[in-house]
This record gives structure tokens, sequence and C-alpha cells, in this order.
């Protein structure tokens, strides 16, 4: 492996290998950004893997009033997962469950695609007989009377299929206060990043997996190479140095959004330098074969 | 190329039926082919060529310098493109629309937009009864697209509407979405007795209290409802004028007499003028057989 490095911090001539998925976006507004993003935290809660959550998702960013449909604060919010089907499913559970029922909010298409997910147009059931139908400027939306007022949904929001997942980046530092910092500094910087967003807690796995386990019942189980306490027991990763180490995990409406993404973490992480920070940074991948999409970390330096 | 021009020789001694005259049909049309097209509705034929001038050849963007109240169904079925009439217009201007613009700098006669799908209507000056509306014996008004009428409107507009939005910038008559069976009606103006009447399902929003406020609309109260955010903003997007209506806020539900699922919308402070039954205060029984039927249960 050729020696790589930026600020001081050990770069592996490695890639990120990540995979095709389908993904949405949706736009959760209400009289305040409180309510907005309590929504949005609520529906995108227990949505950090698809391995048992059905779909990951996270919060892309808040949105001013002006870039929003009916011009009061929002956020938009991400949803990817394996298949239309199981989107379409989550996206329905998620905002019935937590965006209908959250007070204040509506909730609008966040991305335009030729294949459309139904958003509201099943929601609006819940309306029983009193739900209203608008349509303006080309745009459906669904009025269903709840105790606090209205909750307005538009009935659709489109679907993507260029979405990418598991984008990621691994942080090999020397305690567990520097491994942390190294994460949340790529977390800060990814924030900013539109189309990408962080599924993981606070945007941060410390339980990172490889393919398969030794129990016929588990499909993954811990990455033993990157564990600190196994070092001499496991085939390790980890030079004596490593005490702790923390990843993030990176999936963007499209290729460039996850690139993007990767290459800001990669430098604001590296940034704070081999004793503050991360002293190791590399990523994981399955030799290539399976993920259709490859970040090398070399071509992010730049 | 220039806008294909239609201008008016003289007043029509009779009504004329310009339905014809749309980009679709007169796109594969020579001049003298367009000349030779009958408009006449009487024993008197009547060709294009008698009543108009030609210029320009762009059928696509079509234009009538001078108009009168005898040009009838200017516009019928346009679904592509855009129609121009600098003048008034006859009855049922538009009517059956699927797409395009269709922009009339005078006044409209009746049924203006009759049973409209898709596309815009734009008149300047005033528009008779039942914009919108539907012809005798049809089920439905207007079911899509929008028409704008700056001045006022005549009684029963938005009749048996089903979907899209009619905006009247000034004054409506009496019975205004009349039997609409959902959609968007704005009055900025004065609207005449009984707006609402039969209503089922739909939306109408006043700028002022009507000269007469049907009884059977039932108060829910103030409220700020969302979608008001959206329709403002899309009417704003689409180049609708719409000042001062914003603080439409008291909602009334109805027309209780039908399904009751409408609703009207006035300024928050309903400054009563007019002789108007106040609903408010009035006990009311809560209306029976009202909305959707229960579900059998089991």
């Amino acid at each position: 492996m050729r020696k790589l490095s930026l600020n001081g911090v050990a770069i592996d001539d490695t890639y990120a290998e990540a995979f095709g998925m389908r993904a949405t976006a949706i736009v959760i507004t209400a009289p305040n950004l409180k309510w907005a993003r309590q929504a949005a935290v609520t529906m995108t809660g227990y949505a950090t893997s698809v391995i048992g959550c059905g779909c990951e998702a996270g919060i892309d960013g808040t949105l001013r009033r002006s870039e929003t449909p009916d011009g009061r604060p929002g956020v938009r919010v991400l949803l990817f997962a394996v298949s239309t089907a199981e989107l379409q499913k989550q996206l329905e559970g998620r905002v019935g469950q937590c965006v209908l029922t959250c007070p204040g909010t509506a909730c609008y298409a966040g991305i335009d695609g030729e294949e459309t997910l139904k958003l509201g147009a099943n929601l609006r059931y819940f309306g029983d007989g009193w739900q209203i139908s608008k349509r303006f400027s080309g745009r459906h939306y669904w009025r269903v009377p709840v105790m606090d007022g209205e909750f307005v949904v538009e009935a659709t929001t489109g679907l993507t299929k260029a979405a990418v997942g598991g984008g990621n980046l691994l942080f090999l530092a020397s305690g567990w206060d520097q491994a942390m910092a190294a994460a949340q500094a790529a977390v800060d910087a990814i924030a900013t990043v539109r189309g990408a967003i962080l599924p993981f807690p606070g945007g941060i796995v410390r339980s990172g997996s490889k393919v398969g386990s030794r129990y016929k019942s588990m499909v993954a189980s811990t990455n033993d190479a990157y564990c600190p306490t196994l070092r001499g027991i496991t085939i390790s990763a980890l030079e004596p140095e490593v005490g702790s180490v923390t990843e993030i995990v990176i999936d963007g409406l499209e290729d460039a959004c996850v690139r993007e993404a990767m290459r800001v973490g990669l430098h604001a992480a590296a940034s704070l330098g081999p004793v503050r920070g991360a002293s190791r940074i590399t990523a994981g991948n399955y030799g290539g074969k399976l993920g259709k999409f490859l970040y090398p970390l070399k071509e992010l330096l730049a | 190329m220039n806008a294909l021009t239609f201008t008016l020789r003289h007043a029509p001694e009779q009504r004329l039926d310009l339905s014809l005259l749309t980009p679709a049909t007169l796109a594969a049309l020579s001049q003298r082919e367009i000349e030779r097209l009958s408009i006449g509705t009487t024993r008197l034929p009547v060709v294009v060529g008698d009543m108009f001038r030609l210029r320009g050849s762009e059928a696509g963007r079509i234009r009538f310098a001078g108009g009168h109240e005898r040009l009838d169904m200017v516009g019928h079925g346009l679904a592509a493109g855009e129609i121009v009439v600098e003048g008034d217009v006859g009855q049922q201007a538009g009517r059956l629309m699927a797409g395009g613009r269709l922009v009339v700098a005078g006044n409209a006669g009746p049924l203006l937009g009759s049973g409209l799908k898709a596309g815009r209507i734009e008149v300047k000056g005033h528009a008779g009864d039942r914009a919108g509306g539907p012809l005798a014996g049809e089920m439905a008004g207007m079911r899509g697209g929008s028409i704008q009428v700056r001045g006022n409107a005549g009684d029963r507009a938005g009749d048996r509407m089903r979907r899209g939005l009619l905006v009247i910038e000034g004054d409506a008559g009496d019975y205004a979405g009349s039997r609409m069976i959902a959609g968007t009606v704005i009055i900025g103006g004065q609207a005449g007795a009984y707006p609402g009447y039969l209503m089922r399902r739909g939306t109408i929003i006043l700028g002022r209290e009507p000269l007469q406020l049907s009884p059977s609309f039932v108060d829910t109260g103030e409220a700020a409802p969302v979608f008001l955010r959206l329709l403002w903003r899309s009417l704003e997007q689409d180049g609708f004028a719409v000042a001062g209506l914003e603080g439409s806020t008291r909602r009334l539900a109805g027309d209780t007499a039908m399904l009751g699922r409408g609703e009207m919308l006035l300024p928050r402070k309903a400054h009563t003028v007019h002789d108007t039954k106040d609903v408010s205060s009035a006990p009311m029984a809560p209306p029976q057989g009202i909305g959707p039927k229960p579900r059998k249960k089991g």
C-alpha cells in the first residue's frame, strides 16, 4: 500500500465501496423550526441501516422560509432503501406516524422525479372522508383535518434510482476522544453538503461490520480487524498506537453528493492533525466486487 | 414569423362560430383555405374572408384585432398555443380548452371557459353569467385550468365546477360557486347573494362579506389554514392579483343542504354592511346526515 498523508495524518491508499439505492426526499415545515425539526428527528429515528431498519434516513439540512413551499421554516429529510417497495412502505409509515402526528407540521415533496412515491395519497384516508384535495400550479395536495387544525401533505414525492448508499470513512486514533473529534469534524463539515446524510446516531457509527458471521442467523457481525481489544488475537488492521476507531457512513442522492461529502469529511478530519484527531484515515470495502460505486481516498485529497 | 392575425372588417350581422379558428385546425391550412372556412350560424353563409382580413402565418399564435360580442366560441377546445383577442368576445369563449392560453382584452359573454379542462384564460374586462359553468344537461363545469377575470362576473360563476381555479378580481353576481363539486373560486370584490349555493365540496374565498349569506352554511370559526399559503404563493407565481385577500380566515362550512364538505373563507373581521344572517350566533343543532356515510363495522 502506497503511503499517502494529509496534514500529517496517514491516509490509506484504498477506497470506499458503495451501492446503488432507491431514495426520496421530503420537506417538512412547521410554524417554527423547532417543530419541523422535531418531526424530522422522530421520523428519521431507528433508520440507521437497511440491515435492520428498513431504510436509512436523516436530515439533509434546514430550509429558510423562502425555500419551502408554504413559506414556513422547514427541514429536508432524505430516505434510502434497497427497493422501491420498501422505500414506499417506510416513507408512508414514518410520515404517517411521525409527521402527521407532530403539531403544526406540513409535508411536501423534496425532490422531483419522473417516478413518484405516494406521500399523502394514502395518508389522506386518515381524514375519514373529511379530507380535501387541492391542486395548485400543477401540484396536488391533501388537507387532512386534525385536532390542531389541518395537516397539509403533498400527494406524491419524487423517487430517484441514482442514489448511493454506503460511502464511508474510518478514523483510527490514539483514544476515544481523538477518534470522536475526527469523526465529529467530518460530520460537521458534511452537514453543509446538500443531498447527503449520515444515517447513524449523530452521524457516527462505532460498530463497523463485516459481512457474515460464525453464527448462521447473523448476516453481519463486528469488524474484528478494527476492534482495538482484539488486536493480537484476530488478524488486526490496527497498529499498536491505535486505541479507538470511529466510522461515518454516507448516503447521497447521487454519486457526486457522496463524493463531495467524503471529500469535505476527509479534509475536515485531517485538519485536526494526527495528535488531536485521527492518526490514520481509511475506508471500508469488499474488494470492489460488490458495490457499483468506488471512492478512492487519493482522488479526494486534491 | 408573425402571429396569425384576424382583423375584423366590420361588425358582424349574425353571431359567428369561431370554434374552428384554433392553432390545431389552422396549422395545416393555407391562407386561402382559412379564408374559405364557414363561420356563419344562420342561413346566410359567412366565411372567414368575409369578416376578417388575414395577416401573418404563425398559427400557434392567433390574434384577433378587434372584437365583438357576436364572436362566439373563440378558442373552443384550444389545446396548445395562444389566442389573443383585442376586444370583446361572445359566449362560450375558451369552452373545453385543454391547454394553452386565451387572453381577451375586452369583455366576455356568458359561459366563458365552460367545461375548461386545462390551460389558462384571462379576461381583462368583465365576464357574463356562468363563467366556467356547464352547458344545460352537462354534469360538470370547469374541471381544471384557471380562469382570471380582471373585472366583474355575472351570476353563477363557477357553477358545477369540479376542479381548477376561478379568480374574479372584481365583483360577482348571485350564486357564485353554485353546485360546486370541488375546486377553488376566489372573488376579490363584492359577491352577490348566496355564494356556494348547494355546493358539495370546494373552496370559495371572498374578499368581502357577500350580499346575502346562505343560512345553510355553518361557521367553523377562525383559522389560518396552511393551504392558503400554498394558494397565495401559487397565485403570485402565476401572476394573479390577490392583494388584500390574505386575511380571509373566517371559515364557513357548507352547503349543509347538500354534502356540506365545501368551505367559504371570509375576512377575519366580518364587517356586516348588509343584512346578513349571522350564522355564527344562531343556535344550530348538529347537521344530520352530513358528510361521509358511516362505514359498516365488522
